[in-house]
């Protein structure tokens, strides 16, 4: 396959950047999208060129390091991650633009690498339960019904990518709130914390300058773990119960 | 860049959700007005009389405990903090919008979401810009730009509507309002979070698309009709 | 307890006499290295091994809490190991630095683990015990790992689940709403804790909000895109020597930056990448720990490889890494390969039952498709050498074979199958682009684990004082071999329930005398850092860091992978040499040091990379014997099985560095089994 790839390049945090146009050839199939990255950078660095700086790590879909807007969707056209992202979803002769995850909230470190760190700092705002280590009870001491357990799980399956808050016309990082809200409001041992645990993230969360969500739904749709948007839902509800307790 | 700093203190009502409540809200109450205003409207079908006594009952409902237009006076009032919440929060929510992302992507698709999800903010604008010029028309200035007399409401709607391109200008309305109820309804819901699942998220949507069409196309009737002459 | 292994003596283990090795032939490589002092680590206390942690734990000094604040530790990782000791060292009220390069402490590897995390909690009543999971680790590593170590993470094992489960971790449930187990890869109890096909990441998940608890609680700072360069050895007035600190450079900004504290953990994972393939991620690396042994730190039976045996076949030679399968998936899936060279490229559907040979369930009928990792990959391998292999012909071989559920989805159902292993389908199909529900999956074994790493003694301290050593990266109790869902149990015991303890022993004499960034020591690790920095950056050569690192990876994987010669070892040895030297020669790192820089980051790693890899080769020289993962083509039975000589080879190889250009020291730490007894494995 023959294609020519359009890449924001930009040399660090303060600088400006640009969209470079790069052709390249040879790419097969089989290769991920990142693989591909990697064959374009092989050229560039033959090249005397530096290679594109872009963030990836298990390249298997499960660490959230890997993000790409390409094409105008976050991870690209597949419901997955960009590391996930095949280039048999693309024809020869394709050309694709590819940016970074473009928020206030993540700003640009390089090329395509962008500091997602706020997404830390709302977990350090109550995204735990209060435990420490040593003082947890027999674990058959506490059971929970296997539906709230699967949903649980459901929504703990977020890789902290980002890709909502890309995709999401208001940058809001609502849907990656509310999986974790949902995570640990539908366990039991969740329940003591539930209400400081709303009220300090999203008071994180606006203080990022993420966006306020407007249901747009985009966010859900790019997400590569399919975390619904039921979880926003709860995010709010959590959020009016925590108003009505008076936090 | 942001310095990364924790927010201590942080208070539920300070929060974009709550100003998401408030605006879900007032959106509702605004939905229920429209709801009894079309059905108001609706009496147009009944006649001359009929209407008329409709209006002149809404100045007198609730007498002597309430006094003359008193229930009208709650009405408004309920409008005008309703619209006061629903206005402020959105240009609260759209600044932070829109100071969320300063560097536009070069290319962006829109994948899951609806035309009337993206169009709620320039929509709101038009519904604003709409509801003071009909004020001004039906309530404060009651002007009748068929030139007829202004004091029988029945006769200014009637007159006012045959003129065509007045009957555009409701119908642009609402349209605008059919779409901003369509996203509107269920993302109301969904802020209220009445919508934890994706069932109740289905109904949530069937029903804005039911209220946006009821609404709007309720409304609809009334021009459309005078227009093609079915009440004169 | 010394004759309770009788009670376990009812499996399969052969009985016949060890098998003894001529000594002249156990000195392959004697002209690579120097014999060193015997090791012996003295912190295990003796007596019942049930009772030596607890007898550890209470002999351990204890540091006032007023104190802890003033004490400050550096942890270079957080995965399992290093998130869940800096949430718990937080805890305790430790000033803690934590390190990862990642972009965030949750992105640490031990999030792609897939299969799950055993504990001896016998929840189903079948016959489990601490003592079984301690049995059937130490089998389990070929009894090549310390007995009391391995031990003690069976007894903390069941405090894991308590403390994940406490912390929110959605593990699976029965319908009545209690814990799920499984069996798992080589064991026939059901001990292991799942969440459906990532439990590594809800582990890590568990371990990472707990790290930033602390973080909000002020006790723990983390330090993302930092990477560790350099650790600083330093004598203090009295000529003690400890590990105070660590350079590491700010990935985004290149600050070469230093950071002290009273005592260094690293917790930095397995060196896996060694072989370029593997099914690591793109960044896990030997750096820390390397830098480590080059200052002092023994690095402990380094050629210990676990070869995973269900990994997605390579489809080309852009790979950039490989994708394990779960090995749960050894649970209902049948693996084949056809009888007959000529049905290698017919599509698998059409080859009838009595054409098809499953191999493992025909070899280890007791164990069928469930032996332990080591013997399943060599199997896989043998097959596509005897041409037997399917798949894409790549070089000129087919090697895959395949990993079968039809059946699985005859007798439970395709919504069964789907629900247990839907998103591990979901995994292979998006890669492959063929659905397993329909052909059968195909697998290869790729590099998955390393058993071997610093040597670390019962504390988990290394033999620089005040570097202590956890997880993946230290050595200490997976021996030859690491049994399936045992590195979490693993990373998560030494991080909440070992470290803590131990470390409190070293730091109940600090604080220790301050040193500031004049110290020499200081000074000397700086410079080297930013002396290879700057070599890096100023070589100009005409080849790519990643080349040098794919033909690295071809030499390891082709004479140090699943098979070892000393022909091929040694072959290897002087590659590796001619390679290094002219990676230093004619690399080329374009970009500033003074910017995030990955073609520079992927040189230092590739730099340490290389000289472990020929340390690698040299103790897999010199381990004249099979054993686990090691498998030296010279020992093996008449039908081809591992051979272990414990006479000759009941050691750990701790190496030391011997110096630039030098050759390594060898140091010996002897195992003793007092409550177990040796067997030489059959799964027959
Ligand atoms: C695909 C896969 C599946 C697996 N499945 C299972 C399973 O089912 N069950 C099981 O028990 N085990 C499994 N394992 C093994 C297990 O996941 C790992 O052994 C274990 O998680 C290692 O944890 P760790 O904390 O030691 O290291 P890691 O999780 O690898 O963490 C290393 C940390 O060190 C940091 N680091 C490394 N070098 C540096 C440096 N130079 N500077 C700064 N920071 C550095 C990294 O940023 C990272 O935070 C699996 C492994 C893989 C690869
Ligand atoms: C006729 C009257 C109006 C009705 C019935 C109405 C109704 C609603 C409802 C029900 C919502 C959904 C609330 C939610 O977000 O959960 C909404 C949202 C919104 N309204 Fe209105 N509204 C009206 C007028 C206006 C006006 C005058 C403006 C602006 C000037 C406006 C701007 C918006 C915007 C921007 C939203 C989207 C915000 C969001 O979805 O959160 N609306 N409206
Ligand atoms: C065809 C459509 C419509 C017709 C015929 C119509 C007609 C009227 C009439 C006759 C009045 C005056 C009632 C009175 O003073 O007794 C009125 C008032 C009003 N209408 Fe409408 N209307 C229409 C659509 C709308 C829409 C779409 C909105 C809002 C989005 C709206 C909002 C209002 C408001 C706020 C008042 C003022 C009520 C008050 O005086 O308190 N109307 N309308
Ligand atoms: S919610 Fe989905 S898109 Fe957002 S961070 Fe999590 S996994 Fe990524
Ligand atoms: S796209 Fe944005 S507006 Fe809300 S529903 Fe998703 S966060
Ligand atoms: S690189 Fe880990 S999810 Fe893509």
């Amino acid at each position: 396959m023959k294609l020519t790839l359009k890449i924001w390049r930009q040399p660090n945090a303060a600088s400006t950047g640009a969209m470079h146009t790069y052709e390249l050839d040879g790419v097969s199939p089989d290769m991920s999208f990142l693989e591909m990255l990697d064959v374009l950078n092989e050229d560039l660095n033959a090249k005397g060129e530096e290679p594109i700086a872009f963030d990836s790590d298990c390249r298997e879909g499960i660490c959230g390091m890997c993000g790409l807007m390409i094409n105008g969707q976050a991870h690209g056209p597949e419901v997955t991650t960009t590391c996930q992202l095949h280039m048999r979803s693309f024809e020869d002769g394709d050309e694709i633009v590819i940016e970074p995850w473009r928020a206030d909230a993540f700003p640009v470190l390089k090329d395509l690498c962008v500091d997602r760190g706020a997404f830390d700092r709302i977990i350090q705002q109550g995204g735990y339960i209060s435990v420490n280590t040593g003082s947890a009870p027999e674990a058959h001491s506490i059971q929970v019904p296997k539906d709230a357990a699967d949903r649980a799980f459901d929504v703990a399956t977020c890789i902290g990518c980002g890709a909502c808050v890309a995709a999401c016309p208001n940058g809001s990082a609502s849907l990656f709130m509310g999986a974790k809200i949902t995570h640990l409001g539908e366990l039991p041992q969740g329940q003591a914390e539930r209400d400081s645990r709303v009220v300090n993230m999203v008071g994180q969360h606006d203080h990022e300058g993420f966006g306020g969500c407007t249901n747009i739904g985009e966010c859900t749709a790019a997400c590569p773990k399919e975390i619904p948007l039921d979880v926003i839902s709860q995010l709010n509800r959590d959020l009016r119960t925590a108003l009505r307790h008076g936090h | 860049m942001a310095t990364p700093t924790l927010v201590k203190g942080a208070r539920a009502a300070r929060s974009t959700i709550a100003l998401k409540l408030l605006m879900a809200v007032s959106g509702l109450v605004f939905i229920g007005y429209l709801l009894l205003h079309m059905y108001g409207n609706l009496k147009v079908f009944a006649g001359h009389d009929a209407f008329n006594e409709y209006a002149h009952h809404l100045r007198t409902f609730g007498e002597p405990m309430l006094p003359y237009t008193g229930l009208l006076w709650i009405i408004r009032l309920v409008l005008i903090v309703a619209l006061v919440a629903h206005v402020a929060s959105f240009v609260a929510l759209a600044a932070r919008a829109s100071k969320a992302r300063t560097q536009k992507y070069a290319v962006k698709k829109n994948i899951a979401s609806t035309l009337s999800s993206r169009t709620m903010r320039w929509g709101g604008v038009a519904l604003f810009i709409f509801v003071v010029w009909h004020l001004i028309h039906f309530t404060i200035g009651k002007v009748n730009p068929a030139g007829g007399p202004t004091n029988d409401p029945y006769n200014l709607m009637v007159d006012s509507f045959s003129l065509w391109w007045m009957t555009v200008i409701y119908l642009l309305a609402l349209v605008a309002l059919g779409l901003h109820l369509h996203h509107g309804t269920w993302s109301a819901l969904q802020t209220l979070g009445l919508t934890g699942n994706a069932r109740a998220r289905a109904r949530a949507k069937r029903l804005g698309v039911v209220i946006a069409v009821l609404i709007a196309g309720g409304f609809a009737l009334v021009p459309l009709s005078v227009l093609f002459g079915l009440v004169d | 307890m010394t004759d309770s292994h009788s009670e376990f003596s009812s499996d399969v283990d052969s009985h016949a006499d060890a098998p003894t090795i001529d000594p002249d032939l156990i000195d392959d490589a004697v002209d690579y290295f120097i014999p060193g002092e015997p090791l012996v680590d003295t912190k295990a206390p003796s007596g019942p091994i049930a009772d030596r942690w607890s007898t550890r734990k209470f002999e351990a000094k204890l540091v006032n809490p007023a104190n802890r604040r003033k004490l400050s530790i550096i942890i270079v990782g957080t995965g399992l190991a290093g998130a869940s000791a800096a949430a718990t060292l937080g805890e305790a009220g430790y000033n803690v630095k934590s390190f990862c390069y990642q972009d965030s402490p949750r992105r640490a590897h031990s999030i792609a683990a897939q299969g799950g995390i055993n504990a001896a909690k016998n929840y189903k009543e079948d016959g489990d015990s601490v003592h079984r999971l301690f049995y059937d680790t130490v089998k389990g590593g070929d009894y090549r790992s310390r007995e009391s170590n391995v031990y003690r993470l069976a007894e903390v094992s069941t405090n894991i689940i308590d403390q994940c489960v406490a912390q929110g971790v959605p593990f699976a449930r029965e319908y009545g709403g209690l814990l799920d187990n499984r069996s798992f890869g080589g064991v026939q109890v059901s001990r292991t804790f799942y969440a459906r096909g990532q439990t590594g990441q809800q582990l890590l998940i568990g371990a990472y909000q707990a790290l930033e608890r602390q973080v909000a609680a002020g006790t723990v700072t983390t330090y993302a895109r930092h990477e560790m360069l350099e650790v600083i050895v330093a004598d203090d007035s009295s000529g003690q020597r400890r590990a105070r600190g660590i350079i590491a450079r700010d990935m985004v900004t290149g600050e070469v930056q230093t950071h002290l504290a009273d005592v260094v953990v690293l917790a930095s994972g397995g060196y896996g990448n060694v072989f370029y393939l593997s099914t690591n991620a793109m960044g896990c690396n030997v750096t820390a720990a390397w830098r480590a042994h080059r200052k002092g730190a023994y690095m402990a039976n380094p050629c210990y490889t676990q070869i995973h045996p269900t990994c997605i076949p390579v489809s080309g030679s852009h790979q950039s890494k490989l994708t394990l399968m779960s090995e749960s998936l050894r649970n209902d899936g049948r693996i084949w390969v056809p009888k007959r060279k000529e049905d290698c490229a017919k599509d698998p559907r059409e080859i009838p039952e009595e054409d098809r040979d499953y191999y493992l369930e025909r070899i280890y009928p007791s164990f069928g498709n469930l032996v332990p990792r080591d013997i399943a990959s060599r199997a896989a391998k043998y097959q596509c050498d005897d041409g037997r292999g399917v798949g894409p012909e790549v070089d000129g071989v087919r090697r895959g074979v395949y990993l079968d559920f039809a059946d699985a989805i005859a007798r439970l159902g395709r919504d069964a199958v789907e629900a247990k292993y839907g998103n591990l389908f979901d995994m292979y199909a998006r890669i492959t682009g063929e659905d397993p529900y329909e052909v059968p999956m195909r697998i290869y074994p790729a590099v998955h684990y390393v058993m071997g790493g610093l040597w670390v003694d019962y504390d988990l301290q290394s033999t620089i004082p005040g570097l202590f050593v956890t997880g993946e990266a230290n050595f200490s109790d997976h021996g030859a071999n690491r049994l399936g869902a045992s590195a979490l149990m693993q990373g998560l015991a030494d991080g909440y329930f070992v470290l803590p303890h131990t470390i409190r022993d070293y730091l109940a004499d600090g604080p220790f005398e301050k040193i500031d960034e004049s110290h020499p020591a200081v000074v000397e690790a700086r410079t080297s850092v930013e002396e290879r920095i700057n070599h890096f950056l100023t070589v100009n050569g005409t080849r790519s860091v990643d080349s040098y690192h794919r033909e690295l990876g071809n030499i390891m994987w082709e004479y140090c992978g699943m098979e070892r010669t000393e022909d091929g070892l040694k072959k290897a040895i002087d590659l590796i040499r001619t390679l290094k030297d002219d990676f230093y020669r004619n690399v080329k790192v374009l970009g500033t040091a003074d910017s995030l820089n990955q073609s520079l980051e992927k040189a230092g790693r590739v730099a340490d990379f290389l000289e472990l890899g020929e340390l690698m080769c040299i103790d897999a020289l010199n381990r004249r014997e099979s054993c686990g993962g090691h498998f030296r083509a010279e020992s093996q039975t008449e039908d081809g099985e591992a051979l272990r000589h414990d006479d000759a080879f009941a050691y750990v190889a701790a190496w030391e560095w011997g110096g630039e250009g030098e050759k390594p020291i060898l140091h010996k730490e002897d195992l003793v089994y007092t409550a177990i007894e040796m067997k030489q494995r059959s799964y027959k």
